[in-house]
C-alpha cells in the first residue's frame, strides 16, 4: 500500500457513509423521496412531498462522503499499482484481478470527482438559493418557486452529471469481478487464461468506453435524437470487449475439468449471469426499443443480473477464494458453500429473470403498488401480478440463502479447517509462503520477492511431478523445459 | 411450434402506427440475443462436462472470428435499429398533425386542445391553480387562450397524427402510453415533441414512468382512441360546455 493511512480513511469514511445512509430511514419525514438518481426538481424543492427534508440531506451527505472515501482509495490503489511492483512484475505479469481495480479505480477518480461537484449545486439549490437545476416558473403544490430559486436552471443538467458517474459506476462495481473470475478459473482449470494480453485490452477498453455512453440513460429523458444515437453506437460497441472476455472464459475451463471448489463455483455463476444479465444491454442499448422499454422491469432485470448479482457473485468468488488470508489461515466450509452457491443461483435467476417479463408487459420500475391503480393502467398491471408473487418468494429465498453465508463465516472464523499455505495451488504473490500466516519464523530470509514469470504457470500435469510454478518461483530451467511459449 | 407469437404475446396490444416495426425489431433482438445466452451456456457446460485435453486452438478462432461475427450481428442490428428511430424522432410532425399539450404535475396528467383557433394560449406559473379550474395556468386575456379546452384524459381521433407537446409544471414526469410504444419524459422547463397515429380505437393507459414523488404509482390517465366522427362530437360537446 502506498498510502496506508489514506486506505484505511477511506475505508472507514465507507462505513460512516453507511451509518448515515441507514440513519437517514430513521429521521422525521423518513428517507430520500427522489430515490438513488435524485432526479432534481424532486430532490431540490422542499414542497415536494414527505421524504425531501432531513432524510434527503442525509442521502446527500452520505453519498458525499463515499464520493470523497472512494476517491481515496482508488488514489491508494492506483499509486500503489503504478510505483509498487515488485521487481520483476511487469504490466504484462499484473494479476488481471489487480488489472480490474487499476481500471476501476481510474474510473473512480473521474466519475466520483463529478458527482461530488453535482452533489454540492443540489445541496445550493436546496439550501443557497441557487437555480442550478430549477427551471424558471417551476410551481410545486401551486406555488410558483422562482422567488427562492432564481435563474435558468435545468433538471437536465443534473442528468447529465448524474450519468456521467452513474454508467462509470456500474463498470467499476464490475470490473473487479472480472477480472477475479479470469484468475480463479485458471487456477482451478489449471490453465492459463486464454488471450491474457487481450484480456487486459479489453478491461481498459471497457473502462475507456466506459465513460463515453452515460447517455443511454437518457434517450427519452428529453435528449436531441442525435445524441441519442452517438450513446447507442457507443454503447453497443462495449459488447465487443465484453463478449472477449465471455469467450475467454469459455476457453480457459473448455475441456480442462476443472476442480469445483465454492470460489470455483461462484466464478462459473458469475459468467453465467454476466452473459444472461448483458445479452439484455444490446436490446436497451437501442434508443427506439427505449421508447418502450425504458424505465421497465426488462431495465430493472438487466442491470439485477449483471451488475447486482454478477457483482455479488464476484465478491463471493473473492471471499470464498481469499478467505484463509484473512481468517488467520482458515477455510470456509465448502459444504455450506455449496449449499449457499445453488441457493443463491436458484434466488438470484428466479428473481430477476421473470422481471423481463413483466417489463415486456410494460411494468414500470418504481411504482409502489401494482392494485389499485386507477384508470386503463390498473387492467395493463393486473397482468403482471402472478409473476410478481413469484418474484417476492424468489426473493426471500435469496435473501435467507445469505443466512448460510453468515453462519458459514461466522462458524468458520473459528473452527475453520487450517488450510495449507497455498490451499488453491495459486500463482500469484498473495500465496507467497512469505506472506503465510504463521510463517513469522520464516521472515529470516530476506531476499526481496521477484517475479519470474506471468501468472497460471500451469504445466500439464504427468503423476508425481510439479505441475504448477508459481509467479515468485526462480526455477528457471523446469520452466524452459516443460512450457512452450504462448 | 413457431416460438415468435410467444414474445408477442408477451407484449400488450400494439395501436400505433409506428408500433408493428418496433416490435418486430423488439422480437428480432430478443431472439438473437436469447439464442446467444443459450449458446454461451451450452459451450460452457459441454467445455466443463468434456474430458480434460492439452488442446489449444489459436486466439484467431477463439476470439477474433467470433468477435467479427459478433460486430456484423450488432451492427446490422443497430442500423436497423437506428434507421426506425430517424424515422420516429428524428423530424417533427407533419403540418396535418393535430396539435394537442400533456401537462404533468404531482400526481395527475392535464391534456389541453387548442380550441377553434388551432392555437395554444400563453400559460402563467402565477396563474395556475387547479383550485380554480386553471390548472395549467391560462391567461384568460390572450384571445388564443380563451378557447383552449383542458381535460383529465386525452382523447384523440384513430389514423390521425398526434403532435403532442409535453410539459411538467413541478418535478420530472414520464408519459408513456405502453399500448401505443410510446415514451418520452415531460421536463419542467422544457417543451418537448413526440408525434403518433393510433391505428385502433380502444381505451389505453397512460403512465407516469419517471419517479415524481410518494403518488408516483397511482399518476394515471386514460387515453381514448375514438373514430373521427365520434371524436368531433365529443370535441364539439366538451367544448360547447367549458365556453358556452
Amino acid at each position: 500500500m502506498a498510502f496506508p493511512r489514506m486506505n484505511a480513511l477511506g475505508f472507514w469514511l465507507t462505513a460512516l457513509a453507511l451509518a448515515v445512509l441507514l440513519a437517514s430511514h430513521f429521521v422525521p419525514g423518513g428517507a430520500a423521496v427522489s430515490g438513488w438518481t435524485a432526479y432534481p426538481p424532486l430532490s431540490a424543492i422542499a414542497a415536494t412531498g414527505p421524504g425531501q427534508g432531513l432524510g434527503l440531506d442525509l442521502w446527500l451527505a452520505s453519498i458525499a462522503l463515499f464520493a470523497i472515501a472512494s476517491t481515496m482509495s482508488s488514489i491508494n490503489t492506483l499509486v500503489t499499482i503504478v510505483r509498487l511492483r515488485c521487481e520483476g512484475m511487469t504490466w504484462d505479469r499484473l494479476p488481471l484481478t489487480v488489472w480490474g481495480w487499476f481500471t476501476a479505480a481510474l474510473l473512480s477518480v473521474l466519475a466520483f470527482s463529478v458527482l461530488l461537484a453535482a452533489l454540492l449545486l443540489l445541496f445550493c439549490d436546496r439550501h443557497a438559493g441557487t437555480g442550478f437545476f430549477i427551471p424558471p416558473g417551476d410551481i410545486v403544490n401551486g406555488v410558483v418557486q422562482a422567488a427562492g430559486h432564481p435563474g435558468n436552471g435545468s433538471p437536465l443538467l443534473w442528468l447529465h452529471l448524474f450519468w456521467f458517474f452513474g454508467h462509470p459506476e456500474v463498470y467499476i462495481a464490475i470490473l473487479p469481478g472480472m477480472g477475479l473470475t479470469s484468475m480463479v478459473l485458471a487456477n482451478f482449470s489449471r490453465r492459463r487464461v486464454v488471450g491474457y494480453r487481450l484480456m487486459i485490452a479489453t478491461t481498459l477498453a471497457i473502462g475507456l468506453l466506459g465513460i463515453l455512453l452515460w447517455g443511454h440513460h437518457m434517450f427519452v429523458a428529453g435528449l436531441n435524437p442525435f445524441a441519442s444515437t452517438a450513446f447507442s453506437v457507443t454503447t453497443l460497441a462495449i459488447a465487443l470487449p465484453s463478449s472477449a472476455k465471455v469467450l475467454s472464459w469459455i476457453a480457459t475451463v473448455w475441456r480442462t475439468r476443472p476442480r469445483y471448489t465454492t470460489a470455483m463455483l461462484f466464478a462459473l455463476g458469475f459468467v453465467s449471469l454476466f452473459v444472461t444479465g448483458g445479452l439484455s444491454g444490446p436490446i436497451l442499448a437501442q434508443p427506439i426499443l427505449d421508447e418502450y422499454l425504458h424505465n421497465t422491469m426488462f431495465v430493472v432485470a438487466h442491470f439485477h443480473l449483471i451488475m447486482a448479482m454478477a457483482g455479488i457473485f464476484g465478491l463471493y468468488t473473492a471471499i470464498y477464494y481469499w478467505f484463509p488470508l484473512v481468517s488467520h489461515g482458515r477455510l470456509l466450509s465448502e459444504r455450506l458453500g455449496r449449499w449457499h452457491f445453488w441457493l443463491t443461483l436458484y434466488g438470484a435467476y428466479n428473481t430477476f429473470l421473470p422481471m423481463h417479463f413483466t417489463g415486456l408487459a410494460g411494468e414500470p420500475r418504481h411504482y409502489a403498488q401494482l392494485i389499485q391503480i386507477p384508470n386503463a393502467g390498473g387492467r395493463l398491471l393486473a397482468g403482471t401480478i402472478p409473476l410478481n408473487l413469484h418474484i417476492t418468494i424468489s426473493a426471500f429465498i435469496l435473501a435467507s440463502a445469505q443466512l448460510v453465508f453468515l453462519y458459514n463465516l461466522a462458524r468458520s472464523l473459528r473452527n475453520g479447517t487450517l488450510a495449507d499455505q497455498n490451499p488453491w495451488e495459486a500463482t500469484t504473490l498473495e500465496w507467497h509462503p512469505r506472506l503465510a500466516f504463521g510463517s513469522a519464523s520464516e521472515v529470516e530470509d530476506e531476499a526481496p520477492i521477484i517475479v519470474h514469470r506471468p501468472p497460471c504457470w500451469y504445466l500439464e500435469a504427468t503423476p508425481g511431478e510439479e505441475s504448477y510454478l508459481p509467479q515468485w518461483s526462480a526455477d528457471a530451467i523446469h520452466d524452459i523445459k516443460r512450457m512452450k511459449p504462448e | 411450434m413457431s416460438l415468435l407469437p410467444l414474445i408477442a404475446s408477451l407484449l400488450p396490444t400494439d395501436a400505433s402506427a409506428h408500433g408493428p416495426a418496433l416490435d418486430h425489431q423488439l422480437q428480432l433482438s430478443l431472439w438473437i440475443t436469447l439464442g446467444l445466452a443459450v449458446l454461451a451456456h451450452l459451450l460452457l457446460i459441454v467445455g466443463l462436462v468434456g474430458r480434460r485435453t492439452q488442446a489449444r486452438s489459436s486466439l484467431w478462432a477463439i476470439e477474433y472470428l467470433p468477435l467479427t461475427l459478433l460486430i456484423i450481428l450488432f451492427a446490422t442490428l443497430g442500423i436497423r435499429a437506428e434507421r426506425l428511430w430517424a424515422l420516429t424522432r428524428y423530424t417533427g410532425a407533419s403540418h396535418e398533425a393535430m396539435q394537442m399539450e400533456a401537462t404533468g404535475l404531482q400526481f395527475a396528467w392535464y391534456f389541453r386542445y387548442t380550441g377553434p383557433d388551432a392555437t395554444f394560449g400563453i400559460t402563467r406559473p402565477q396563474l395556475a391553480s387547479a383550485a380554480e379550474g386553471n390548472p395549467l395556468g391560462i391567461d384568460a386575456h390572450d384571445s388564443h387562450g380563451a378557447d383552449d379546452l383542458v381535460t383529465t384524459e386525452l382523447v384523440i381521433p384513430v389514423d390521425r397524427e398526434i403532435d403532442l407537446t409535453l410539459r411538467a409544471q413541478d418535478v420530472i414526469h414520464g408519459f408513456a402510453v405502453p399500448e401505443l410504444r410510446l415514451k418520452q419524459n415531460a421536463v419542467p422547463g422544457e417543451t418537448t415533441h413526440i408525434h403518433f397515429t393510433a391505428t385502433k380505437t380502444g381505451t389505453f393507459a397512460i403512465l407516469c414512468t419517471q419517479l415524481c414523488g410518494l403518488g408516483h404509482y397511482r399518476m394515471s390517465a386514460n387515453l381514448r382512441v375514438l373514430p373521427v366522427d365520434e371524436f368531433q362530437r365529443w370535441l364539439t360537446q366538451r367544448e360547447q360546455a367549458a365556453h358556452p
